[in-house]
């Protein structure tokens, strides 16, 4: 058996001396393939409603709330689902905020929010990491659909138009400094509005 | 229901009223049946469910509407989908309070929002003045269920004692 086991290791170690430098070279690239793509796929499986809502504590709560919400029903049926606001579409911030979501796995395993009475005492707290996240990147989840290039104030209400060109024009506010609570119910805003 | 020491005036409401609820009470069981000529809003049988009218669109033009009286509570000009009035947020308050309408440009809430029962100043809205559509509503195009005879205060004393409009 350790024999056995050592022989791997012999091989493992040195694999230039057991195969010949194509074989290794073809057969890295084919494993590369499908290491990249099978990771990208459970990466992407892991990024659907589906897959948020495979915990009640998201079904139950945040999911119920949205769904009353535009971003969820809506005219033109065009609609948002959770990764589309929560994970970053570009590569690198989406790693970023994959590893900072381990977190929630913790959460899951122990508990933090298995009842909606923890959920609603909690809830302050994750609403400040998200509206941190937005503010830092210029509300971009946002943007990613709500372009400012294309957004036509002429159809918007005088009343919208007026703030939008005053505010967001001159970059002074991002999205999320108006908008807080558009897809979920708020916390406790003076609460919060202590918190700064 | 009729106590003894009641006003000349409750005593003759009770004359017609007590009648009335017994009568009522008596001639219930046979609102099921569809015939019955009963009175309703939507003028509808009323065991039955009508198809409810279609949503209206309420007006978003933000543009302030007259009052019909000095102490009517402002009917509100745009549209509050949504919007959040709870023990955790006021969505009303991001833009009416004292302290956003700078931002806002949006009128303040009145001083008497700010008073308690007592009359007393508060810091910031009173709590029984908190729930904003519980006076101010929406408005949008709809006839109405039943008519009025209001009539605007102006015209009562010029003694054009006309319903203005229709």
């Amino acid at each position: 058996m350790l024999e056995r086991m050592l022989d791997y290791w012999r091989v493992l170690s040195s694999p230039s001396k057991y195969f010949s430098l194509g074989f290794l070279t073809v057969g890295g690239f084919l494993a590369g393939i499908f290491f990249w793509g099978a990771f990208n796929t459970v990466l992407e499986a892991m990024n659907t409603e589906t897959f948020c809502l495979g915990c009640h504590e998201m079904k139950d709560n945040v999911y119920a709330e949205l769904k009353s919400t535009i971003h969820y029903t809506n005219r033109s049926g065009v609609r948002a689902t959770c990764p589309d606001c929560h994970v970053p579409h570009e590569w690198t911030n989406k790693m970023a905020r994959k590893m900072a979501a381990s977190k929630e796995v913790w959460g899951k395993i122990f508990g933090t929010i298995n009842t909606r009475e923890k959920f609603l005492d909690k809830r302050l707290e994750l609403a400040m990491h998200e509206w941190a996240r937005f503010k830092a990147n210029d509300s971009l989840e946002c943007r990613n659909c709500h372009d400012f290039k294309y957004m036509d104030f002429t159809e918007q209400s005088s009343r919208a138009a007026q703030l939008h060109e005053r505010f967001l024009t001159s970059k002074e506010k991002t999205c999320i400094d108006c908008h807080k609570g558009i897809a979920h119910k708020l916390p406790n805003m003076s609460k919060a509005a202590k918190m700064k | 229901m009729c106590r003894k020491n009641h006003s000349r005036i409750s005593r003759a409401a009770c004359a017609v009223l007590l009648p009335a609820v017994l009568a009522m009470s008596v001639g219930l069981p046979s609102a099921a049946n569809a015939e019955d000529p009963i009175a309703t809003l939507r003028n509808w049988v009323i065991n039955q469910e009508p198809t409810p009218p279609p949503t209206p669109k309420v007006s978003n033009t933000d543009l302030r509407r007259g009052r019909n009286y000095p102490e009517q509570p402002p009917v509100i000009p745009h549209s509050i989908r949504n919007y959040q009035i709870d023990l955790n947020s006021n969505r009303c308050m991001l833009c009416h309070s004292r302290k956003a309408t700078e931002l806002s440009q949006a009128p303040m809430v009145s001083v008497t929002h700010f008073m308690d029962r007592d009359g007393q100043v508060l810091a910031s809205i009173s709590p029984r003045r908190f729930f904003c559509t519980q006076c101010h509503v929406t408005q949008a195009r709809v006839r109405p269920l039943t008519g009025n005879t209001f009539i605007d205060v102006d015209s009562l004393i010029a003694g054009i004692g006309k319903k203005k409009g229709n």
